[in-house]
């Protein structure tokens, strides 16, 4: 892979920007005759995860 | 044998380097010598010191499987590359603190602070933050909270539970202060803070309604708006008519912050707290990135001497001799007990392979502590009296600017109206003195490094762009860490009356969330109408309150060692402790005891309220002086609780480990081992 491609890679998943693509992978795998939730419920899902906990410092 | 070569090669270069900075004592040096000696520091400390940690003392598995694997959701357990987990990590716990300390602490001279950064991380707050890393990955990303409950006992999860709460005030508070004086009776400034605000609900409802999850695009088109807003700050400067309506005063700013701090805590984190993070995640790392690219091209010469006469503990910007109000001030960018809460929790469940541990943990904090040097030479490639003239408060230096440069002057650093004028003029500011809390000496230090750099036409540009930089995670470190104040107040009220305790419950959000702010607001408040600044009295509760913080992570994680290894090994965490201790202690006790009233908390009190009964204060200060003789009371009485907190817990580990070592039985939460499949098994360990 040509190191801008993989960089380009590596900047989507550190922003979280492919989250909903991963999740979409995982449910796949394992939870396949379950119906995934839609990117828009996979969204607000996600940030209410994220903000419950301390996720910032000082 | 090649590793040994390295290490020759590495120890050699950093002590060149070292001792190039010795040698040119009396003469300045250039910055390049602090970032060479930085890099070898870190390279050392990685690659040996953290290597035998990872070996020896946790024997770090790469077979066994990590909760990530074990307990895969999806969700908040993913199994995810070293790097990516390095980015999220990093985001997480860099914050303002790294680049405040510094700037305080260079009031110093540059050689005090730079060396406790590098020693202070690579012994310290590296090894904190790996620990605590993988102590929580072995026990499936348990909080520091419940760690402290399992490990040590009840007391022990007590104590964890006051020092985060109370950090969470005092961090606030005086994070908020360093924004009020940022935009104090800035136009430019304060115009561009606030239009920050509805550009991240715009990015909010993008992200919401529009493009849902698009994190990348939606954070550029943020990243342009935000640009957009320094601008339009700088043609709202121009407009007589408009203007006046930014031109606002600290009373004014504060009660700006607190109202906001309110309303975002009670807004629906999709529309304001969420996006803003991403905006200021991108303009951190974005940044931090850049001015270490310019520090380099640049590579200016430290004009600070490297050690300065108020060593002795008559230092103007905050009270306290060398030891040990060096390492309280620096604070997070050497060691910082919040990391230990971001280590414990979030990241450990992203982990997907013991090994990185390493990475991740000592790796970020050296990446952070590396901001902090940066930070440093900002503030000490200043002008020696233009930093003071801006860092030092009116009710120190004088108020009528003639007053402040002779002050200034007669410490032996020259200054003069007319210098600090034009500097203001290129910044785009009325003026620059006593403009305290850090931010806006930073602001200037790095427009000076970009615009010598990027082009110096822009000078006020990057000023306010290091201004809006600042700002920007300031307030998402104000409205996430009230709600994870709220989150906390509602867990304790909740037992109390179960409604409360229900997060989605209205009446409960809104009065555990005025009753967080209520509490940083005071302090707040007190910090804005203190005509010392109020930060050389907050930034030091803070630096205390945060190194308590740090010896409560490193007493669960010393416990921990000695329970599932040996006594032998428990120095890694155990050396640290004892030096925390010993600092913490130390300050607290020449806070509370010093009869110097610059110093000691009640001895201030004592003295404020002489002079108001003797009738020698000027009006204006007189007016305030019962609140602020009561602020020195009570911050007086929170350093006693922050002693005792904290020997209460190193207290209950001695406890532990005597146990331990005694043989006795002791529990340990450490999920048994199974093997990982997520690769094939490769024997040995990191």
């Amino acid at each position: 892979m040509s190191p801008l491609r993989s960089l380009w890679r590596w900047l989507r998943a550190a922003t979280g920007d492919d989250a909903y693509e991963r999740y979409r992978t995982h449910q796949a795998q394992v939870h396949a005759h379950a119906t995934p939730l839609s990117r828009r419920e996979f969204y607000a899902e996600r940030l209410r995860r994220k903000w419950s906990g301390i996720n910032r410092c000082c | 044998m090649l590793n040994r070569l390295l290490g020759i090669v590495l120890a050699a270069v950093g002590a060149i380097a070292l001792g190039g900075i010795a040698l040119h004592r009396h003469e300045p040096i250039n910055a390049l010598w602090l970032i060479t000696a930085a890099v070898c520091i870190y390279a050392l400390g990685y690659r040996f010191y953290a290597a035998w940690i990872a070996a020896r003392v946790f024997m770090l598995d790469a077979t066994r499987a990590t909760p990530a694997e074990r307990l895969n959701n999806g969700r908040d357990f993913v199994p995810t590359h070293r790097w990516i987990v390095f980015g999220h990590h990093f985001a997480a716990i860099a914050g303002p603190g790294p680049l405040v300390g510094p700037t305080l602490a260079a009031q110093f001279g540059y050689l005090p602070g730079t060396l406790w950064i590098l020693i202070g991380s690579v012994l310290g707050g590296c090894v904190q933050d790996m620990t605590i890393l993988f102590v929580s990955t072995r026990r499936d990303g348990r909080s520091l909270g419940q760690m402290a409950r399992d490990e040590l006992g009840p007391l022990g999860g007590i104590a964890a539970l006051i020092g985060t709460l109370t950090i969470m005030v005092i961090i606030i508070a005086v994070l908020g202060l360093v924004v009020v004086n940022a935009m104090k009776r800035s136009p430019w400034a304060t115009s561009t803070v606030m239009a920050t605000i509805p550009i991240a609900m715009l990015i909010g409802m993008y992200l919401r309604n529009i493009r849902p999850g698009r994190v990348l695009e939606a954070s550029l088109i943020g990243f342009a708006l935000l640009l957009l807003g320094v601008a339009a700050g700088g043609v709202i400067d121009q407009q007589e008519a408009i203007r006046g309506w930014f031109d606002l005063s600290g009373t004014e700013l504060a009660g700006f912050v607190i109202g906001y701090g309110w309303v975002a805590a009670i807004l629906p984190v999709w529309l304001l707290l969420a996006p803003r993070d991403y905006l200021s995640t991108f303009l951190k790392l974005g940044t931090v990135m850049l001015l270490a690219i310019a520090i380099v091209i640049m590579h200016p010469v430290l004009r600070m001497p490297a050690v300065t006469q108020f060593v002795d503990g008559t230092g103007p910007v905050f009270a306290g001799k060398i030891f040990p109000f060096v390492f309280i001030t620096i604070a997070c960018g050497a060691i910082s007990g919040f990391h230990s809460l971001i280590s414990s929790g979030t990241t450990p469940k992203l982990i997907s392979n013991e090994a990185d541990v390493r990475l991740v943990g000592y790796g970020s904090m050296m990446l952070e502590s590396f901001v902090a040097i940066m930070a440093m030479i900002a503030a000490t490639m200043l002008d020696p009296g233009v930093y003071f003239a801006i860092n030092v408060g009116a009710g120190i230096a004088g108020s009528a600017p003639e007053a402040a440069v002779a002050t200034i002057s007669s410490w032996g650093f020259p200054v003069t109206v007319d210098q600090m004028q034009s500097l203001a003029r290129a910044m785009g500011e009325r003026t620059l003195f006593a403009r305290t809390g850090g931010a806006p000496s930073l602001a200037v230090g790095m427009a000076s490094i970009f615009g010598t750099v990027f082009g110096r036409g822009l000078l006020a540009a990057w000023y306010h762009f290091a201004v809006m930089f600042e700002a920007v995670f300031i307030l998402t470190t104000i409205d996430a860490g009230t709600r994870v104040g709220r989150f906390m107040m509602q867990d304790v009220l909740g037992q109390l009356w179960k409604p409360m305790g229900r997060t989605s419950w209205y009446p409960s959000v809104i009065l555990t969330s005025a009753m967080v702010v209520a509490a940083w607001g005071y302090f707040l408040y007190i910090g804005v109408i203190d005509p010392n600044g109020g930060i050389n009295i907050l930034w030091p509760l803070f630096g205390m309150a945060n190194q308590m913080l740090a010896a409560i992570a490193l007493s669960v994680a010393t416990a921990i060692i000695v329970k599932t290894r040996s006594l032998r090994y428990a120095f890694i965490t155990a050396a640290p402790l004892a030096w925390l201790a010993l600092i913490t202690t130390t300050a607290a006790w020449q806070k509370v005891m010093s009869p110097d009233p610059q110093l000691g908390f009640f001895a201030a009190a004592t003295d404020l309220a002489r002079k108001l009964a003797s009738g020698t204060l000027p009006a204006g200060r007189a007016a305030v002086a019962p609140q602020l003789i009561f602020n020195q009371q009570l911050d007086g009485w929170l350093t006693v609780l922050f002693t005792v907190v904290l020997w209460v817990v190193i207290a209950d580990m001695l406890r532990v480990c005597w146990r331990s070592a005694r043989g006795l039985p002791s529990v340990s939460t450490e999920v048994p081992r199974q093997l990982s499949q997520l690769q094939p098994a490769v024997g040995g360990g990191a």
